[in-house]
């Protein structure tokens, strides 16, 4: 093939997915000129498999991404066709944004956001290899630094730093009962020279599996038999810059229906069909995602499971089928589903499948999502072992920010487990590793109720302008709201009823912040949702928000001692044989992140201490 | 490239919180006469000295030798005992820093250190292995040529409480909390389903189920902190057989226990011809030692009354002292002695290699593998080596009754004042957990606590919260898209 013209971009995204989209849209932001690559154009910001966005701790990365500057909150805002809070019955710091998303249209969106974008290109071109130099030998670690891609065409592309966001697209192949074909999601042609190549630089490969329940033609339901799920009167945007503002939109209704013990009969008598139990698959799937086979086989004692019918969008006959995903033959799906109330007379448009696919072993990363191999090699999203848009565009915008960052030679952005779900998502992923596809939970964080979403923008914003990720705009409106809640709390400490301040009412359990307006008086603010969350509970969980703190700088004296890249920890006496193998191998940043690698004792940390104690002390005698 | 971690946030603070904690720990070996001293570090330390005194010193000089009395919450009085208080940065931490020098018994020691735990200062927990050392260390006083022995300090500490830990996992205690985090965890999987899975086909869960299930776990851990007085042992003893084939050195080993002057005769409440009982003292903890007939199977009538005996000796006993000839290959009688304790708990099992003198014919390890848990001292109870002998056996006893879980009688007893401490912590935070459920509290609130007190069980047998919660939604729940 005829070498192309050579062509120079400072960062090189590889991949048009949600990871993709926030790493190719803020590294731009902060001024690089910046190319993402895609192997289709309908591919950008897809969502391959469930129409919606949010959820529990999902709905809190969209809100962390949106404080950090980043895409998914504003487009959602957007283009969402239904809205809802999770966990209003349960305290504010688990309550968690959903959102029914419009594929299409946000898809759309995210196309128009990259085309206005300046200094962003999209390219349709499959990147086979990855271009290396290795002259630049410094360091005895990392014997190479990455510095453009090589497309199928023979193209060349050269850029100071590489992000690879290739989702399920890497070495995907799709699973239909005994049906098995070489693609990407949706039909979509898959990445397969470049998982070769990324094996032979040395990258830690591995095959994860994931699934899609079937797709199915609206007119061919009967909604008289499921029971409809409406959308919150009230709608929460995810973006803070679309606070206050008044959503009039018709939302869509979703729809609920239950298996019986019919579809369970004919689950089970064709269960050895299934490319899961066939043994055809060899990747890994998720727990918290089992197909309807698995389902029905693991409890055997429960007569029904539940489905949501959920529209795509507005402009599509299409209905996604939550719950139900499954690997076995097409007619055996048809059996199965036709015995559920509703879809008696469904009509398939697309069946159920399993996806496997390509990702690295995320413990070969650095907590800034940069390769420990391979300098300036970023990694970010599905590819890195996670699941989930939410996800995927969290690692996405971090490792956009931390690769301008490495090219400016400044530090990277690393988020703490106290101070986002960010933090806690990344950190589990370089840190612990995964066995299976990783979904972000309000279980993993140790901070709960620190992580609200409402205090996002306090959490992150200030963090994000620091890093140079927010923009003025943002930053300032942020810094309203900041003052204006905080003026509110000490408001409300000063006025009050004859017998109680505000202050003492909003502490009991009985009282909301809407409850005291009838006994205020003007000098009452207007505040929005969100504003009025945060000053409830920073009122009324103040007791339990302070033991967290407490816990959290307990925490943070060993966060703050850092453990440099080079540390020969053979050489540390008193450290036992597993933790030296397995502080090489992680080679954590901090001795907070060196205690979370599991195989490292209390023991070996208070050695790490001691050692770090005695360098420092070496250093300035030497100086 | 530097990492900046300190990346601030704009979490409202209400008041700027003290984040110092104040550590303590006993700092003399176990059983040990004469002197012992209980060793406080940190910001509260004199606070400590002002309750414990009951404030009858107005103004506490720093450096200043104080005798009186240590006063219990309920003003009885633990000890009398040499109070001295460092000012910081003149002491060995470099903290403030309280001695109380008390008399040497293990009892009043233990005593003395749950009352620093729990007379209510902020942020007070037992020392970790080698701190007081550690904190020496960070805060300069001591040089760098010393950093090499702070870790070996450290490690070895730590070695020995690892190897403790080891230890419970397998042992009765570690059986017992087992079962309780257990059932702790499944109120913990049932409350995080329900936080993240509001939308799935799940029973809903109730505050008051939730309630009585937080309850019936509570009651299982204050059955074993009812336990936990160190008063019961006071008073009741703990009662040791000691078994083995004639002429391994049974006798002897008990003599040189008793004659060697740490272990002191009281009492001889009567002999038998086949049980010998001796009452003694180890470090003002009252033992019973048993010494017993064989064990080998026999026709002879005599004979079989002799090990009945032995029999009801062993299942009577809290611990074990099995004596073997080390200088001979095990025998099948010790094998048969061996396969009868076998299936006795490790955790009360001490094994005696006697003999060391004459060589050493049996491997340790194979008499670990058949008793996992058990722990082995070698000895020589002939001539100049009889005092150091027993000495290493006394120390043996006293480690296992400093940090396992002794059966009396009937009764379990957690003896160890860090596993107290951490079923204190546990008892605490599942009741604030049930208190903040009975307030209407968020459910993801009482979560944080419950999940608190099962980290608190977790450290007593060294094992983390982990994944468990997430790993227990799965197992128990089916969800998922």
């Amino acid at each position: 093939m005829k070498k192309q013209d050579i062509q120079i971009y400072d960062v090189i995204v590889i991949g048009a997915g949600h990871a993709a989209c926030e790493a190719g849209l803020i590294a731009s932001r902060m001024g690089m000129n910046t190319v993402m690559f895609c192997t289709d154009i309908d591919s950008v910001a897809m969502m391959p498999c469930n129409p919606s966005i949010g959820g529990t701790g999902k709905g809190h990365l969209v809100k962390e991404i949106d404080a950090l500057g980043g895409q998914m909150g504003i487009n959602t805002d957007k283009t969402f066709i239904q809205s809802k809070m999770l966990n209003t019955s349960k305290g504010a710091a688990v309550h968690s944004s959903r959102a029914q998303a419009d594929k299409h249209r946000y898809h759309e969106e995210m196309l128009t956001t990259i085309n206005n974008q300046q200094g962003l290109e999209l390219k349709v071109e499959e990147i086979t290899d990855l271009i290396l130099d290795r002259r630049d030998n410094i360091s005895a670690e990392n014997s190479a630094t990455v510095n453009g891609v090589i497309t199928a065409n023979g193209n060349e592309y050269y850029s100071k730093a590489v992000i690879i966001c290739t989702g399920t697209f890497l070495g995907g192949k799709i699973f239909i009962g005994d049906n098995v074909k070489v693609s990407g999601p949706a039909d979509l042609t898959p990445s397969t020279e470049l998982s070769k190549n990324l094996y032979s630089l040395g990258l830690p490969l591995r095959r994860f599996k994931t699934g899609t329940p079937a797709r199915m033609l609206r007119d061919s339901l009967d909604y008289s038999k499921m029971k409809e799920q409406k959308g919150d009167e009230k709608i929460v945007p995810f973006s803070f810059m679309n606070e206050g503002k008044k959503y009039d939109i018709d939302q869509i209704s979703c729809w609920l229906s239950y298996t019986n013990e019919e579809t369970h009969k004919i689950i089970l008598d064709n269960i050895e069909k299934s490319a899961m139990y066939s043994g055809n698959i060899v990747g890994v799937g998720p727990r918290y995602c089992p197909s309807i086979e698995d389902k029905v086989s693991r409890f055997r004692d429960r007569k029904r499971h539940q489905l949501f019918v959920e529209p795509e969008g507005l402009d599509t006959d299409w209905m996604y089928i939550q719950g139900m995903s499954s690997s076995l033959p097409e007619n055996v799906q048809h059996d199965f589903y036709s015995t559920i109330p509703g879809l008696e007379n469904a009509t398939i448009v697309k069946p159920a499948y399993a996806i496997e696919y390509d990702c690295i072993d995320p413990t070969s990363l650095k907590p800034s999502l940069e390769s420990k191999l391979i300098n300036n090699l970023f990694c970010a999203g599905q590819f890195n072992g996670s699941s989930g848009y939410e996800e995927a565009a969290s690692q996405g915008l971090i490792a956009g920010i931390n690769a301008v960052r490495k090219i400016r030679e400044e530090n990277p952005l690393v988020l703490r487990r106290d101070q986002s779900y960010i933090g806690v998502l990344i950190d589990d992923l370089v840190t612990k590793g995964t066995n299976e596809p990783y979904r972000i939970m309000t279980s993993r964080a140790e901070y709960r109720l620190l992580l609200r979403q409402d205090n996002a923008d306090r959490r992150l914003t200030g963090i994000g302008y620091e890093y140079g990720s927010v923009s003025e705009e943002r930053y300032r409106k942020y810094i309203e709201k900041k003052e204006k809640v905080d003026r509110e709390i000490e408001r409300l400490k000063h006025k009050g009823t004859d017998r109680n301040t505000f202050y003492e009412l909003l502490k009991r359990p009985e009282f909301s912040y809407d409850d005291l307006a009838e006994f205020d008086d003007e000098t009452r603010p207007e505040l929005t949702e969100t504003e009025k969350t945060e000053v409830e509970v920073e009122i009324k969980y103040e007791g339990y928000i302070r033991k967290q703190i407490i816990e959290v700088e307990k925490l943070k004296k060993l966060e703050e001692k850092i453990l440099s890249e080079d540390i020969d920890y053979n050489s540390i006496g008193g450290l036992r044989l597993e933790a030296r193998q397995k502080l090489s191998k992680i080679r954590p940043i901090t001795l907070g992140q060196a205690s979370r690698i599991s195989g490292v004792s209390p023991a070996d940390i208070n050695v790490l201490l001691i050692w770090l104690e005695k360098e420092r002390r070496n250093k300035n005698t030497c100086s | 490239m530097l990492y900046n971690i300190g990346v601030t946030t704009d979490i409202i603070v209400y008041e700027e919180i003290i984040m110092a904690e104040t550590i303590t720990a006993i700092s003399t070996a176990l059983g040990e006469g004469g002197i012992g001293i209980v060793r406080v570090s940190g910001p509260s330390s004199k606070d400590v000295m002002r309750i414990l005194m009951n404030n009858r010193i107005e103004n506490i000089e720093a450096r200043h030798a104080y005798l009186g009395k240590v006063y219990n919450s309920d003003n009885s009085v633990i000890d009398e005992a040499i109070f001295i208080f460092y000012a910081s940065p003149a002491s060995y931490t470099g903290e403030d820093m309280l001695e109380i020098q008390a008399h040497g018994s293990n009892i009043s020691l233990k005593e003395i250190l749950n009352r620093v735990l729990d007379c209510g200062v902020k942020d007070i927990r037992m020392a970790d292995p080698g701190e007081f050392t550690k904190i020496a260390f960070m805060n300069g006083k001591m040089d760098l040529s010393q950093a090499e022995a702070v870790i070996d300090i450290i490690k070895a500490k730590t070695d020995l409480s690892l190897e403790i830990a080891e230890g419970q996992r397998e042992g009765r205690l570690g059986a017992a909390i087992k079962e309780i985090r257990d059932n702790l965890l499944n109120v913990l999987a049932e409350m995080a389903v329900n936080i993240d899975y509001p939308d799935e086909d799940i029973e809903q869960y109730e505050y008051d189920g939730l309630i009585n299930k937080l309850r019936w776990v509570l009651s299982d851990v204050d059955q074993l902190l009812d336990t936990a007085s160190i008063g019961r042992i006071a008073r009741e003893g703990i009662k040791i057989a000691i078994v083995g084939k004639p002429n391994v050195g049974k006798s002897s080993l008990m003599n040189a226990l008793l004659g060697e002057g740490r272990v002191i005769v009281t009492d001889i409440p009567g002999t038998t011809r086949d049980t010998v009982e001796e009452t003694a003292s180890l470090g003002g903890i009252p033992i019973v030692l048993v010494d017993t007939a064989g064990l080998r199977e026999t026709d002879d009538k005599v004979e079989k009354i002799g090990i009945q005996r032995t029999e009801h000796a062993i299942a009577a006993a809290d611990m074990i002292m099995l004596v073997i000839d080390g200088s001979k290959e095990i025998e099948d009688e010790d094998d048969e002695i061996l396969n009868y304790i076998g299936n006795i708990n490790g955790d009360s099992i001490i094994v005696v290699i006697n003999k060391s003198d004459l060589g050493n014919k049996v491997d340790e390890n194979k008499v670990i593998e058949k008793m996992p848990g058990a722990t082995v001292v070698t000895t020589s109870l002939v001539g100049k080596d009889v005092i150091e002998s027993a000495r290493k056996v006394s120390e043996v006893i006293g480690n296992k009754i400093d940090t396992g879980y002794i059966k009396t009688g009937n009764n379990n007893i957690v003896s160890n004042e860090r596993h107290i401490k951490m079923l204190k912590n546990a008892d605490m935070n599942i009741n604030e957990s049930i208190e903040m459920l009975q307030n209407g509290d968020p459910i993801e609130v009482a979560e944080l606590s419950a999940r608190y007190a099962y980290d608190n069980l977790g450290q007593i047998i060294g094992e983390d919260v982990g994944e468990d919660v997430i790993n227990a939604v799965f197992s128990k729940f089916c969800l998922g898209k």
